[in-house]
């Protein structure tokens, strides 16, 4: 098994090491979400054309790092601790940022309750991040 | 730190949330617990919210209006002169802004004003968070030697992104007050890159 962390939730999926690749099976890309037609790769009736030269497909499955650059997404991965995080795209976050529409979150406070940002929607808002360092 | 002002301003449809951008709540409590705030104060280990704001350092402040639009984009602003001697930032400056906003005195700044002060992300500070959010998985996970691994890297591709080059010192077992972090503050503000960036009106200087 090999954890992908997408965009901060972890999947277990079925996947192998070879050297620095990882390769993922056809069931683990269905745990991620996605399908692989022959328009490109598909979620929720979108697909992301793949390029030919892509090198997305091997005979042992699915490579990992290609499957991230073909969504333009950043890619960490260890394949010494069989885990990788699949982040969120420059492009992604610019066009949100850029549309002003803050974006929402739910985190906890000190006692574990959580609270979301847009439950304060009708008040004038400060958000402030800070930390102990 | 933000109490104060939160009270003030509270009966006229304001609200401060705070979120520490610390590895646990352990971390954020002491500071939690003698400020005792009456306003949300969250706790934010994965730093969910510095990815979406692209939050680089701390502190950052931002200003959301009744829409739930951001009418100020990423600034530096204290809620006190605490550290004023070390950031050489007063924080009346942001505060006055902030009651003349909140009051309806003054507007905040116009679409175009704040799409001109954002910094977005770029490609490396994604790869970077990247990095951040799978060595902070390693180090819940008790792997704090692979995790210290990604969080060098992520600062190595960041290099201003201070929620990960200092943020995770307490993670690699560094002081993130010592010598260490002292010597990367120096050899950033010598290269002639300041470690805070007020936006120009709150900046305090002109």
């Amino acid at each position: 098994m090999f954890t992908v962390i997408d965009d901060g939730t972890p999947h277990e999926v079925d996947a192998s090491v070879d050297g620095d690749r990882v390769l993922l099976s056809p069931a683990a890309l269905a745990d991620l979400g996605w399908e692989l037609h022959p328009e490109g790769l598909c979620r929720d009736g979108l697909c992301v054309p793949v390029p030919e030269d892509a090198g997305l497909e091997g005979p042992r499955g699915i490579d990992l790092a290609a499957f991230a650059r073909v969504l333009d997404r950043p890619l960490a991965l260890d394949t010494e601790e069989r885990a990788a995080y699949l982040g969120v795209s420059a492009g992604e976050r610019a066009r949100v940022l850029g549309s002003l529409v803050a974006p929402d979150f739910t985190l906890p406070d000190l006692s574990g309750r959580p609270h979301r940002l847009s439950d304060h929607r009708g008040k004038k808002a400060l958000l402030v991040a800070y930390a102990s360092w | 730190m933000w109490q104060g002002v939160y009270e003030e301003l509270k009966d006229r449809g304001f609200v401060v949330i705070t979120v520490a951008l610390d590895k646990s709540a352990e971390d954020a409590r002491p500071w939690i617990e003698a400020a005792k705030p009456a306003h949300p104060s969250l706790i934010d280990t994965r730093h969910v919210l510095a990815d979406l704001y692209g939050v680089v350092n701390v502190p950052t402040i931002l200003w959301i209006d009744e829409r739930g639009r951001i009418v100020r984009p990423n600034d530096v602003a204290f809620g006190a002169d605490t550290f004023r001697q070390l950031t050489g930032l007063d924080s009346s400056i942001h505060l006055a802004a902030l009651r003349a906003w909140v009051r309806g005195e003054r507007p905040a700044f116009a679409a175009d004003e704040v799409r001109g002060q954002q910094a977005l992300p770029t490609a490396a500070d994604q790869q970077a968070r990247a990095e951040f959010g799978l060595g902070q998985w390693l180090f819940e996970r008790g792997r704090p030697d692979a995790a210290a691994r990604h969080f060098e890297r992520g600062g190595a591709l960041a290099p201003h992104d201070f929620t990960i080059r200092r943020g995770t010192m307490p993670m690699r077992g560094i002081d993130p007050m010592g010598p260490e972090f002292r010597a990367m503050l120096v050899e950033w503000t010598q290269a002639g890159k300041p470690y805070y960036r007020p936006l120009a009106d709150t900046a305090g200087k002109n």
